[in-house]
């Protein structure tokens, strides 16, 4: 339901040529950063899903093709980063400095 | 009825950790977080396996609340603070939830799971047990729950608030982002529905803004103060934090939350869908 799934790892079962996914993981310093709360926002920086980061500092959203940013905020900073998705896999990666 | 009755911040828990009569409650859907760690002394509720029907879609019936929170070791006079993650969107249906089965003394932590971790506070692994108690629930409170045909009966009449982010109301999305998109209900809204994202009343950090931002804020988003208000997102839970922040915060009136939402509306036959 609206609890955020596992986050990471295959994508078994997701159906690639349907859904957006957007993912990637939140990096620090030169490590993945676990624990990071990870927003999804759309074209007017508007809240849509938050998840926060496993273990290796992935994160997963299933959004719709279009222009999205996505916001980091953990206890070592913020990060964030803009992207055009389209249907299928869409990967990207946050830094935090 | 203030924000000092129904909030207390992250300071206040830390400070009355242990205190007897003060029960710490984690809601969640996913309890992981719990068990991975959770603030010393907190029982948890499962928002799925403990909040719902295990058979019919609805909340637990007098009985079985009772019976939950008797098995959790909450006592009808011990003051109830919830927390969780999702920017509290369970705690707050939790809250919702208590008020139902008339809980007098309950609470939510501002900013829930996510403040209390990115302040970097402790979390304890040990496991909670509290001794049973003989708990009595109220009547159902039905004043503060919406059904489907007052939902469609209030169409042009009462506030509409659809809490869910514009793409939702669109009909761009069916569900938050976080989840698969394939769903069995139609997308869009109820007709007259405005939309006011519940995440325009929380700062990022997930505490609730101050009474003038929220009273802005609706002020500004065609909220009529005058009429009654229904409120629903997907599943009733971040309809939960807009009927706290409406009827808890602001002290509005004849504020309901509609906990069936669009996952109940989006599938009823012949009822007016916008997009």
């Amino acid at each position: 339901m609206c609890g955020a799934p596992k986050q990471g790892g295959v994508l078994d079962g997701i159906d690639l040529s349907t859904q957006t996914v957007i993912q990637g993981s939140v990096w620090h310093d030169g490590a993945p950063v676990a624990g990071a709360y990870v927003r999804l926002l759309d074209s007017t920086d508007e809240f849509t899903a938050e998840v926060v980061t496993s273990p290796e500092g992935e994160f997963r959203f299933f959004a719709a093709p279009g222009p999205w940013k996505v916001r980091a905020l953990a206890a070592v900073g913020k990060g964030e980063r803009t992207l055009s998705a389209e249907v299928g896999l869409n990967e990207t990666t946050v830094a935090i400095d | 009825m203030s924000r000092n009755d129904v909030l207390v911040t992250v300071d206040w828990v830390q400070e009355h950790l242990g205190r007897p009569g003060i029960v710490l409650v984690e809601v969640d859907e996913d309890t992981t977080a719990y068990d991975g760690g959770h603030i010393e002394g907190a029982v948890k509720l499962d928002w799925k396996k403990d909040l719902q029907d295990p058979l019919r879609r609805d909340y637990l019936d007098k009985s079985a609340f009772e019976e939950l929170l008797s098995s959790r070791g909450i006592g009808n006079d011990d003051s109830v603070v919830l927390y969780g993650g999702n920017n509290n969107w369970f705690a707050a249906y939790a809250y919702w939830y208590f008020k139902i089965y008339g809980h007098s003394d309950v609470k939510l932590m501002d900013g829930g799971r996510k403040k209390w971790e990115l302040d970097g506070r402790p979390l304890s692994k040990d496991a909670v047990e509290r001794p049973a108690t003989q708990y009595v629930a109220s009547e159902p409170d039905l004043s503060i729950r919406a059904f489907r045909d007052e939902v469609v009966a209030a169409i042009g009449s009462k506030n509409l608030v659809d809490v869910r982010s514009p793409d939702e109301f669109s009909g761009k999305i069916l569900a938050p982002a976080h989840l698969p998109q394939e769903q069995s209900q139609r997308a869009g809204h109820v007709p007259t529905a405005i939309n006011i994202p519940w995440s325009k009343a929380a700062n990022e950090d997930g505490t609730f803004k101050s009474d003038e931002e929220l009273a802005k804020l609706y002020a500004e988003q065609g909220y009529d103060e005058s009429r009654p208000t229904i409120a629903y997102c997907r599943i009733g839970e971040r309809s939960s934090h807009t009927w706290f922040v409406l009827r808890e915060l602001l002290g509005r009136t004849d504020v309901k939350n509609y906990d069936g939402s669009w996952v109940e509306y989006g599938s009823l036959v012949g009822v007016p869908i916008e997009k």
